[in-house]
């Protein structure tokens, strides 16, 4: 029975919608989309405009999230910073899960000492945990955002590379693969031509799933002070600017903060679903 | 058992060496002269100065030299000298680690207390109100960031209702938030898995004979069922202490605690890259010996498991 990439597609989000923690998360990221593409639009105020005559003003109606301590609004600048972590997260996983699964592909594919090295490599890399390898190349290349941007993918690369060879070891044993071969396809063209569209649905689960992790690891990195530098309005950095006055202006910590955790809740529960939608025992039911 | 601890460790021997060499690299990928960014904001009196310093740090050698002095220093214990404390980096390190270790052990036992409590009695009792908490608390245990959960933890339990302090000095009650914090994010993913664990563990065939026997249920979780469910506990409760030794770093920060996280960042700000080099090596090297020491428990677990 040939199972058609279209009609396969609708399966997996059929069982996507049948997932009401998923459909919510989806709704929730698609509103933080759109206010991160039409911010201009929405935010009510220049996120970067100082007013010190209304610095660190309360929640209310003209101030809905409050002010901070130059007199900016704090609603726009969340508005804002949410285009700067979408961007974060979109570039660093792109970054991360392209140069993995090239690494994965030709690791699996090759075999041999290529596979070897590349996976000691891997293993290395694994053996950093959390945040730490985000921190070498912080260390090495300084801080800022596009320095976060590249940090954050590069420690996405190690899991990528890891499930792109396990998948393509067991894709390799495939008829198609033996069949391509046959006809004289080069290997390049086995690889990505053949067993790539083949291992797209783990990448594509683990790309939520680390997006939410990107955005969590880079704000905490321009929390740290190494990532985005003022006046650039990203949570993590207005979360670090808002911790000093704590206890007499709440507002300007609870709310970015509160943005990165309604975020990654959203991408998460997208994740989740994804995973079970792609799991191939709930689509042939 | 002893023969697979030596093979193991043998095995992370090229593992161990390729981190050296990541952190090694962290001086050599600098954007800049590293001996200019060491003694910014400080007067400079001629190049011959600076030439003088890199030859002295060696920083003219070739770079598989250097790597080698790096590699042997480190085996012997010597990381070189930090150039913001003007004493060796090991001594500086060692100053602060056992801050972080406490911090770590704390939080891991918060985590794993609460954890596997809850997720027992979500297994049990499934569909219950326990069993949404579970859900809840392990899908905001992971999406939620650590600094600001320390801050609003700070700003309910210091603030507001003055029962904690807000930093994390200060003997035992100093180490009660951070450790709450940093134990948050691992608590639901053990009570997750605890439940997940226990749930095909508890639908076992053994299980059924142990009850049919006329075992009380406290004996038949305790004594058969736990056992069997605690291997993937125990991986990713290895797992999560690595991520604490991470997590210290902004658990640290958010609560000025001392520590070797706290150390990292700092060493990283002042582009002092010795104790950045030393401080990420120790940390990193730390996460690895306890993923061995997980490795090994399986042993005791299940002794199904042979090591040849």
């Amino acid at each position: 029975m040939v199972i058609s990439r279209k009609s396969e597609a609708w399966k997996v989000l059929a069982v996507f919608l049948k997932n009401k923690g998923a459909v919510i998360g989806a709704i929730v990221f698609i509103c933080l989309v759109l206010l991160a593409l039409f911010a201009y639009f929405i935010a009510p105020y220049d996120p970067l405009a100082v007013v010190p005559q209304e610095s660190q003003q309360p929640p209310s109606r003209a101030h809905l999230m409050g002010t901070d301590l130059l007199g900016r609004d704090i609603l726009s600048r969340v508005i804002f910073g949410a285009r700067l972590s979408l961007l974060i997260g979109l570039v660093s996983v792109s970054l991360g899960a392209t140069i993995g699964t090239i690494m994965g592909l030709g690791a699996g594919y090759c075999g041999g000492r290529l596979e070897t090295a590349t996976m000691r490599l891997v293993d290395a890399m694994l053996a950093f945990p959390g945040i730490l390898l985000a921190l070498i190349v912080i260390a090495a290349l300084g801080t800022g955002i596009r320095n976060v941007m590249i940090a954050v993918g590069v420690s996405t690369i190690p899991e990528y590379a890891r499930l792109t060879r396990g998948s393509v070891l067991s894709a390799k044993e495939e008829v198609y693969v033996a069949a391509a071969r046959v006809i004289g396809c080069s290997g390049f063209r086995i690889m990505f031509r053949h067993i790539l569209p083949n291992v797209t649905a783990p990448i594509i689960v683990l790309s939520t799933l680390r997006f939410g992790i990107a955005i969590l690891t880079a704000s905490g990195l321009s929390f740290l002070g190494l990532g985005a530098q003022p006046p650039i309005p990203e949570w993590g950095l207005m979360v670090s600017m808002g911790r000093t006055y704590l206890g007499k202006a709440w507002w300007m910590s609870t709310f970015p903060g509160l943005a990165i955790t309604v975020a990654v809740i959203a991408i998460n529960l997208v994740g989740d679903g994804l995973r079970e939608a792609f799991d191939p025992r709930l689509r042939f039911r | 058992m002893l023969k697979y601890l030596g093979r193991r460790l043998v095995e992370l021997i090229p593992v161990l060496l390729i981190m050296s060499v990541m952190v090694f690299l962290i001086m050599y990928l600098l954007p800049g002269d590293p001996v200019m960014l060491m003694l910014e904001g400080q007067s400079i009196t001629s190049m011959e100065q600076v030439e003088k310093i890199r030859e002295e740090m060696g920083l003219n050698d070739p770079i598989y030299v250097q790597y080698g002095r790096f590699l042997a220093g480190a085996i012997r214990g010597d990381l070189g000298t930090s150039a913001r404390f003007r004493r060796p980096v090991t001594e500086v390190i060692l100053e602060q680690f056992p801050a972080t270790l406490r911090l770590s052990i704390a939080g891991m036992s918060i985590a794993l207390v609460v954890g596997l409590t809850i997720g027992v009695i979500a297994a049990i009792r499934r569909y219950s109100w326990v069993d949404t908490l579970v859900m809840f608390l392990s899908l905001f245990g992971v999406s939620t960031p650590i600094f600001w959960s320390g801050l609003i933890s700070i700003l309910f339990f210091a603030f507001r209702l003055g029962w904690l302090p807000s930093t994390g000095t200060g003997g035992w009650k100093g180490l009660i938030l951070p450790a709450f914090t940093l134990g948050f994010a691992a608590t639901g993913t053990i009570a997750r898995l605890t439940r997940s664990g226990l749930i095909e563990v508890m639908s076992q065939d053994y299980i059924t004979t142990a009850r049919a026997k006329g075992l009380r249920e406290f004996w038949v979780l305790s004594r058969h069922a736990m056992k069997n469910a605690m291997i993937p506990i125990v991986t990713i409760a290895g797992l999560q202490f690595g991520g604490m030794l991470s997590g210290a770093v902004i658990t640290e920060t958010v609560f000025s605690r001392p520590g070797i996280g706290r150390l990292m960042v700092s060493a990283i700000l002042w582009k002092d890259f010795r104790l950045a080099q030393g401080a990420i090596l120790l940390t990193a090297v730390s996460f690895v010996l306890v993923n061995l020491l997980v490795d090994v428990s399986y042993t005791w677990l299940d002794p199904r498991i042979r090591y040849a």
